[in-house]
């Protein structure tokens, strides 16, 4: 480029011959220079705009096309992944706690028809009424000649009946594939485990939804996809369970009675091993809630964590606990038992006469509602309530089972002194059989609350004291007492020293009253008693001991020898060696010198 | 000079091209390998649930018990009772051997039979 010079000598000389200022000439040329400049500056200006605007464009046009390709293609799982193959389960198994499958999935296969592409409909209806006993034909055929298009035939069915299905032949005779919950014990532990129903259905899939016990309480959990592989681990023992379900239904039928719970629990983790309620049923195929008549009869009625009774005598131990731990009385403090003991309109009674006085300890081991009532007197209403709240007998247990929330106990209105006097032997205030079983362990454990669980844990709980050790040790002494020489001799079982209570309580009326001939016999126990390990409740509905002369109703012939026998059966399971004391030696004194 | 660089250039675009095709088919059968596996591996894991299922139904308690009773005969299986569990002393020590007493290497024969004849037997 040739650069013009801004002062050019022969036209300056020019204006100085005409006598005019040269660097008008200067100032002019320099205008002009920088005009030129200023062009191309805004030429480039313009150009490097144009292609950064072409670059904005491309790349908002490239966003909106990737988002307009995502939005209108199907999804599709990334054909290269981390990881395993997909989920096999979508709902994950319950085992127990020693990993054995309480609840698991089994694929199976739903059967729907699309009568619009049916070849021969009467013979489709015709051979599918014969396959399966439950449809109807005529029905089938109005369905198949009708204008539905889409129509579910049967929600499961075997492998099988599939393959008949199949060799049917017909086009419009469709598969859906499921998975179902199997339960293959069958109806061992049913009232845990409750039962699962399908919810949303589709072709491809459908929703199984837990409708009871602890399906129901842990459906998010079971059906989380992420935690699909993980089990739900109980705290339950399959072959405890086992051994409960069968002695108590044996001992159900021995003592003619309509129903029985029973509860073994771990005292000191809270653990529940074995839980059974009876009659049961079969969670594969969970009975319909009853619409009439009395709902605890029903089989899905669980008597053990929902069933609220008055449990009787058993409780008589928490009455002497807190008066102990109160200091009120010791287990030798001499108590009045002259009865009937009348309170207004009421009067207490025992079931023999025991005599003027009996001391704490044979209160317990004879049973005695007057000396109970009248300790109760001393503790106090205020008191009694406060420490029948502080064990968690006046509300539902905390248990994982769906149900549990229903046993809330039954409180008696006003605690009046007469109140104070029945509940402190168990009349008049109704909890379940899981209750009294935390309760026991409380006594059990050395004095500290237990909050009953079904999940399977490895450290004790440290709940809140309710008594003190010593109150605690005390107390299980007493228990101790009734089966070596009390109401329960029955209850002994050889080499597990089993302390325990029984319980007999005289059904209520639903009208009001009492019935004479129907009880709820209980029987609560704690083995091995010198290191308590488990708290068992056996509970039966209307037991009557028929064996003997005459027959008997009495919880230590019904509930304890049901529950020795369970303690005998179910102690081996559990690993619990049986501990022979030695046999003290007569006449063989130590001396020294 | 220049001729060859750009001769040098075609070829290599023409080798990196020829490299890639060849990986790009080498991955699709990777991933065609691998989708095959993930579907063998999901059957066999349906197959192990279903499996899994049968060996609880099959190992349900009820059936073990029927089983015991039918073939009570034969193995006598009864329900665990607290007296079957035993003592490590209820064990016999195992002989210690004395080092006084040589161990029989040889059965032992020509036994002298000191007891007297039998009344009517062949003494050995």
């Amino acid at each position: 480029m040739i650069r013009r010079p801004l002062r050019p000598l022969a036209r300056i000389l020019q204006a100085r011959a005409r006598g005019e200022n040269p660097d008008a000439i200067e100032r002019e040329n320099l205008r002009l220079r920088h005009e030129v400049s200023r062009d191309a500056d805004r030429e480039r200006a313009e150009s490097r705009l144009f292609v950064l605007g072409l670059c904005f464009a491309l790349a908002f046009a490239g966003v909106g096309l990737r988002m307009g390709v995502l939005a209108s293609t199907k999804p599709s799982e990334p054909r290269v992944a981390q990881g395993g193959a997909g989920i096999v389960a979508t709902r994950a198994e319950i085992q127990d706690r020693r990993g054995r499958i309480l609840a698991t999935n089994l694929e199976t296969a739903a059967l729907y028809v699309h009568p619009h592409e049916l070849v021969d409909p009467a013979r489709a209806a015709r051979e599918l009424a014969k396959l399966f006993p439950d449809l109807d034909e005529a029905r089938m055929l109005a369905d198949f000649t009708g204008p539905r298009k889409f129509l579910w035939l049967r929600k499961v069915m075997s492998p099988e009946q599939q393959q008949a299905v199949h060799d049917i032949g017909e086009p419009g005779l469709l598969f859906a594939t499921r998975e179902m919950r199997l339960y293959p014990n069958g109806a061992l532990a049913a009232h845990v485990l409750g039962g699962a129903a399908f919810d949303r259905e589709d072709v491809r899939a459908a929703e199984i939804i837990g409708t009871a016990g602890v399906e129901r309480s842990f459906d998010a959990r079971l059906r989380d996809p992420g935690r699909a592989n993980d089990p739900l681990q109980l705290s339950l023992d399959l072959t405890a369970q086992t051994a409960m379900e069968d002695v108590l239904a044996s001992g159900m039928t021995l003592m003619n009675a309509k129903g029985a719970a029973g509860v073994l629990m771990d005292v000191h983790t809270g653990e529940v091993i074995a839980i059974a309620s009876l009659p049961d049923f079969d969670p594969n195929a969970r009975p319909a809630p009853p619409t009439k008549g009395d709902p605890t009869a029903s089989p899905i009625f669980n008597r053990s964590v929902q069933g609220v009774y008055e449990l009787g005598s058993t409780f008589k131990i928490f009455t002497v606990a807190q008066a102990m731990d109160l200091g009120l009385v010791n287990p030798e403090t001499m108590i009045d038992t002259k009865g009937p003991m009348v309170k207004g309109r009421h009067k207490i009674t025992d079931f023999r006469n025991y005599g003027p006085e009996l001391s704490v300890d044979k209160v317990i081991v004879k049973s005695s509602n007057i000396g109970t009532a009248r300790i109760a007197l001393m503790i106090g209403a205020e008191r009694q309530k406060a420490f029948l709240d502080l064990m968690g007998l006046t509300e539902a247990t905390n248990i994982e089972i769906s149900e549990a929330r229903s046993g809330k106990p039954l409180l008696p209105p006003r605690w009046s002194d007469i109140v104070t006097m029945t509940v402190s032997y168990g009349h008049g205030f109704s909890t379940t059989p899981l209750h009294l079983a935390a309760g026991y362990a409380m006594i059990a454990n050395g004095g500290t609350r237990v909050e009953p669980t079904l999940l399977r844990r490895d450290t004790p709980q440290y709940g809140p004291r309710v008594v003190s050790a010593k109150t605690a040790a005390q107390s299980l002494a007493m228990l101790r007492h009734v089966v070596t020489e009390g109401t329960a001799k029955v209850a002994e079982v050889p080499g597990y020293q089993v302390a325990g209570k029984t319980g007999t309580a005289d059904k209520p009326k639903p009208g009001g009253g009492y019935y004479k001939e129907k009880v709820i016999a209980t029987f609560a126990s704690v083995f091995p008693a010198d290191a308590p390990r488990y708290v068992l409740v056996v509970t039966l509905d209307e037991p009557v001991n028929t064996m003997g002369r005459e027959p008997t109703r009495t919880a230590g012939s019904t509930a304890a020898p049901v529950a020795a026998e369970l303690i005998r059966r179910i102690a081996p399971l559990l690993d619990l060696k049986p501990r022979i004391d030695p046999v003290q030696l007569d006449g063989i004194t130590l001396t020294s010198n | 000079m220049r001729t060859f660089l750009s001769l040098m250039l075609a070829l290599a675009v023409l080798g990196l091209g020829a490299w890639a095709y060849r990986e790009n088919y080498a991955t699709q059968s990777a991933i065609a390998d691998a989708e095959a596996l993930e579907a063998r591996i999901g059957a066999a894991r349906a197959r192990l649930a279903v499996l899994r299922a049968e060996w609880a139904y099959l190992n349900r308690p009820d059936r073990l018990n029927d089983l015991a009773e039918i073939n009570f005969d034969r193995l006598g299986l009864m329900p665990l009772q607290p007296e079957q569990f035993g003592l490590i002393d209820e064990i016999p020590f195992p002989g210690v051997p004395d080092p006084l007493v040589e161990p029989l290497s040889e059965p032992l024969t020509n036994v002298v039979d000191v007891s007297g004849p039998e009344p009517d037997g062949d003494v050995p």
